[in-house]
């Protein structure tokens, strides 16, 4: 990463980080500044920074070696396949430092640099805001009365709504980061609001007198992408392979503005009644008062613009339906194609297919039905609908247990081990709201009655079990 | 409280749930169509004579309509070649020629009254295709746009490599309609001097003037771009194919799995192995494949035992695809044709109504097939040299976008077993040479019969049903 404090790069960082685990690749964030506070255990003010604070410069160095001798370890002993070096990384110096370890251990480098140069960004947030008049529309269903700060001259904050208690804070208006990500930072912790932020803007000072952004004639050789003004603008240079060609694509999908996603099932189906997997019934009567709930619920929520998307499922599609909002159809949002399984009972599963049904349990993420699909399988599937949720603002996705399984792992950052077993309930709504670093998820069960359909990891997994142990955890139906 | 939820009703053809009333289709709700923007887009190319505008303008409207959005190219060029019939020098092209301006004015307009009429009729996208080298051409475009509701998206393409202009005027100017009567340098020269005539008055898109507009400024040949303020899903997508197609010569080679055990019993779809005579066709492209002494070959395969199997005996490393897995026929798997005209009349029929969009029950369709392919084709844009060991479905469907074949033509391509298609682009296409491995097998092509109503009888649908055992 590259770019002066304050510019989205460990937001960009984080972001990309867990977007490349999702597809399968091994990525890992290396942050500088964390190394630097394991090593300077208490931090005093702004004065570490200054350019002529040699003492501070041979630590800060040091850290970075440090972190760079993790990424090599990483890399090379424990099967990573992407290093994210998140540091302001803003002199030519440090930058070549970076690329001759690169060059010895035989990795590609791709620079990522966050500038801002719109004066009108800046000076917007320099004006001191007022209270809830003038808050964007969107701003009309947060529970909290704003409180608004002069926010200076710092590009990436705009003012947030927070109580005293800023962690428990709701919501997150800056563009990358807000106030309250760098204010509560560990660094900050002892220190009050304004004298915080006095000494975040004299910091980001030390780093601007030093600051070589990277050049148009200087650096035509090297691979990098520069984003401008959280996204209005990109500069892209020298993208060598696909990896860093999907990289140039999501950077470019992304945007900080706030929304929610809205994520939950079809409601209740007949074959979920009876304990069958897949297939492609109608809703129960339980299923359809799910279906008029949730109209409800949403008619409540009074979301602004709000996308509908479905599969090309009859269960969701009905389940939509009961909205009476134009809606979607994905078929990249059907449910995991269960092949010889498909309408089956767990039951049955068993007793026609016990070693399909053990190596299943053995490795729920990795398998793959016959003549069907992997949960690996069902991702891949559904990048293109992360990647045009990453797009949209505020879109509800009614979709399918293990296809909502999913979706959920890349938003809140699940392993592949966790994501098969992740809890997707009939009939709850999960509201994912993007918040500093990650992902705020409230889960609202609509009150209706429906079967359960998540099935545990039995104890036993291996191919000679009982029968009984392998339906263990199967859960109760009609 | 919410109305009652409407009805559902199952499209036959497609298999898409849609609401109806007394079982009729109620008004269309929306697919997942790629296009997601309301209104039509108009991309404008932008940049000096012989820099690829036309090259791009034609692939990237080749792209579009393939992934499903109705796209045309209107290239300023050939109105002003209907205009002028005949062209006699680069004169015409002089900033300080009058009736040559007011000629050339007049044909980008008539040429944007084809657009509006374009996108009225059911167009989604239309490229632009001209030099638009000056402000107030473009500015000229940009109130055409806003009066009829279009978004503008700039393609600039900037170059200053001698040697790849030099090229460029060889591979496509030369065999163009206006310098038929010349001979190479002459036509070189002159075209040079025409050239020249736009540079002066050339405003390249501006960082600040042009904060506003929506564009990509491709810059040495594809090592460079800059991307400004991309409003929509279309757009990006866009983007990312323009980032991603490359220049340097290469071959794509496709060919299907060598001949299976189910292809000669005429059965589709499964997984069976080779054939006897698949094998033999293996070992044939092993060293048709050695002989072509291609430089860094990539092999990519499905995840299907047949397409495996063909690629193992290259005795190179291959890549497997879940993505080039044949098309899914759902009921109808390894069945017969015969069979399925037995046991599913009615789909049968609906497939040869409509062969493109008929999606098997709880099977794919091709269109389908299209949208799980493009992850391929793109990959396939950023790779040099590539073998595509596929399937018959799955063949037409990579042919189609290589040689810009519609949604009705691509069903019905011929991608006869046994057979590899060596793909090389040339000027703005694709030239194709077929190369048979001379290893007999079945024909698997089975043509669209001249009866597809539903109430025909069996016979009628079975007469194009290739033979087997």
């Amino acid at each position: 990463m590259v770019g002066l404090p304050a510019r989205g790069k460990t937001y960009i960082s984080k972001k990309l980080t867990r977007y490349l685990n999702w597809i399968g690749v091994p990525t890992k964030v290396f942050n500088v500044g964390q190394y630097r506070r394991d090593a300077v255990k208490s931090y005093k003010n702004f004065e570490f920074f200054r350019p002529d604070n040699e003492e501070a410069m041979k630590i800060r160095k040091a850290c970075a070696v440090t972190a760079l001798h993790d990424v090599s370890a990483y890399l090379t002993q424990e099967q990573g396949q992407v290093a994210v070096f998140d540091a302001t990384n803003t002199t030519r110096d440090r930058r070549e430092m970076i690329l001759s370890f690169a060059k010895e251990n035989g990795y590609k480098v791709f620079f990522v640099e966050s500038i801002c140069d719109d004066p009108d960004i800046i000076a917007a947030n320099i004006t001191p805001r007022l209270l809830p008049p003038q808050l964007p529309a969107r701003a009309l269903h947060r529970p909290h009365a704003p409180h608004r700060v002069a926010a200076a001259s710092l590009p990436w904050y705009r003012t947030s709504p927070c109580t005293a208690s800023s962690r428990g804070c709701t919501s997150s208006t800056g563009p990358y980061i807000t106030l309250q990500v760098k204010l509560t930072s560990p660094d900050y912790e002892d220190c009050d609001r304004e004298e915080a932020l006095e000494d975040f803007l004299k910091r980001i000072e030390c780093y601007k007198t030093n600051y070589l952004p990277l050049d148009d004639e200087r650096d035509r050789s090297l691979s990098y992408i520069k984003i401008f003004n959280v996204g209005s603008r990109y500069l892209v240079n020298h993208v060598l392979d696909h990896i860093q060609s999907r990289i140039v694509y999501y950077l470019m999908n992304i945007h900080v503005t706030p929304r929610s996603i809205y994520l939950c099932r079809h409601g209740e189906s007949e074959l979920n009644v009876v304990g069958r997997i897949g297939g492609d019934s109608g809703l129960s009567r339980h299923g359809s008062k799910f279906a008029s709930a949730l109209a409800g619920f949403i008619q409540e929520q009074s979301i602004k613009e709000l996308k509908v998307w479905t599969s090309h499922m009859k269960r969701t599609i009905q389940t939509a339906e009961a909205l009476g909002v134009p809606y979607e159809q994905w078929k990249a949002l059907n449910e995991i194609d269960a092949g010889v399984c498909e309408e089956m009972m767990y039951e049955e599963i068993q007793q026609h297919y016990p070693e399909e049904f053990a190596l299943r349990d053995q490795d729920k993420y990795r398998y793959r039905y016959p003549k069907g699909e992997s949960y690996e399988d069902l991702v891949q599937r559904l990048e293109p609908v992360i990647m045009e949720l990453e797009r949209q603002e505020n879109v509800l996705v009614i979709c399918h247990q293990a296809v909502m399984r999913c979706l959920l792992a890349y938003f809140l950052d699940k392993t592949a081990e966790e994501l098969p077993y992740l809890n997707c309930p009939l009939h709850s709504v999960l509201k994912l709201t993007p918040v500093a670093y990650g992902c705020k998820v409230e889960s609202i069960f609509l009150n209706i009655e429906a079967v359960n359909t998540h099935r545990d990891k039995p104890v036993n997994v291996d191919v000679s079990r009982e029968s009984e142990e392998a339906l263990d955890t199967v859960p109760a139906h009609v | 409280m919410a109305t009652p939820p409407r009805e559902l009703t199952q499209n036959p053809l497609k298999k898409i749930w849609m609401p109806c009333k007394n079982g009729l289709p109620e008004k269309h709700i929306s697919q997942r169509k790629v296009c997601m923007t309301n209104c039509p887009t108009l991309i404008v190319t932008v940049g000096l004579p012989a820099r690829g505008k036309t090259y791009i303008s034609k692939k990237l409207t080749r792209y579009l309509n393939w992934i499903g959005v109705p796209t045309k190219e209107f290239n300023v060029g050939q109105y002003r070649r209907e205009c002028v019939k005949i062209y006699k020098s680069f004169e015409f092209f002089r900033p300080d020629n009058e009736e040559g301006l007011k000629i050339r004015k007049h044909c980008a307009a008539s040429a944007l009254n084809d657009v509006r009429t374009y996108l009225s009729e059911g167009g989604q996208v239309a490229v632009f295709d001209a030099t638009n080298t000056t402000r107030e051409r473009r500015d000229t475009i940009m109130k055409f746009a806003d009066l009829n509701g279009y978004k503008v998206f700039f393609v600039e393409s900037v170059c200053d490599d001698p040697e790849v202009i030099a090229s460029n005027i060889v591979q496509v100017k030369l065999g163009s309609p206006d310098y038929t009567d010349r001979n190479t340098d002459e036509a070189v020269e002159d075209f040079m001097k025409r050239i020249k005539c736009y540079e002066n008055s050339y405003e390249t898109l501006d960082e600040i003037k042009d904060r506003d507009l929506s564009y990509i400024k491709i810059m040495e040949v594809g090592s460079r771009y800059l991307v400004n303020r991309v409003l929509d899903h279309i757009q990006s997508r866009i983007v990312y194919y323009l980032m991603n197609i490359h220049i340097a010569p290469r071959s794509i080679y496709l060919c299907r799995h060598g001949e299976s055990e189910l292809n000669i019993k005429g059965r589709i779809g499964g997984d069976s192995g080779l054939s006897a005579r698949g094998k033999l066709f293996a070992k044939f492209l092993g060293k048709f494949i050695q002989e072509q002494n291609i430089k860094d070959l990539k092999v990519w395969t499905s995840q299907m035992k047949r397409t495996i199997q063909t690629a193992e005996a290259l005795g190179v490393p291959y890549e497997q695809w879940k993505a080039l897995n044949e098309i899914d026929a759902g009921v109808c798997e390894e069945m017969m044709y015969e069979e399925i005209q037995d046991h599913y009349p009615l789909e049968f029929a609906l497939r040869d109504q409509d062969k493109y969009r008929y999606r098997y029950p709880k099977g794919e369709s091709y269109e389908d097939l299209v949208q799980r392919l493009e992850p391929v084709i793109m990959e396939l844009e950023r790779q040099e040299n590539v073998l595509v060991i596929c399937h018959q479905a799955v063949m037409r469907c990579l042919l189609a976008y290589f040689l810009d074949k519609t949604a009705e033509e691509l069903p019905y391509l011929k991608c006869p077993l046994h057979t590899v298609l060596k793909l090389t682009p040339v000027a703005y296409g694709c030239k194709v040479e077929s190369i048979s491995l001379n290893v007999e097998a079945v024909n698997t092509h089975r043509d669209r019969p001249e009866n597809v109503d539903v109430s025909r009888p069996p016979d009628e649908a079975l007469l194009t049903v290739p033979a087997h055992q």
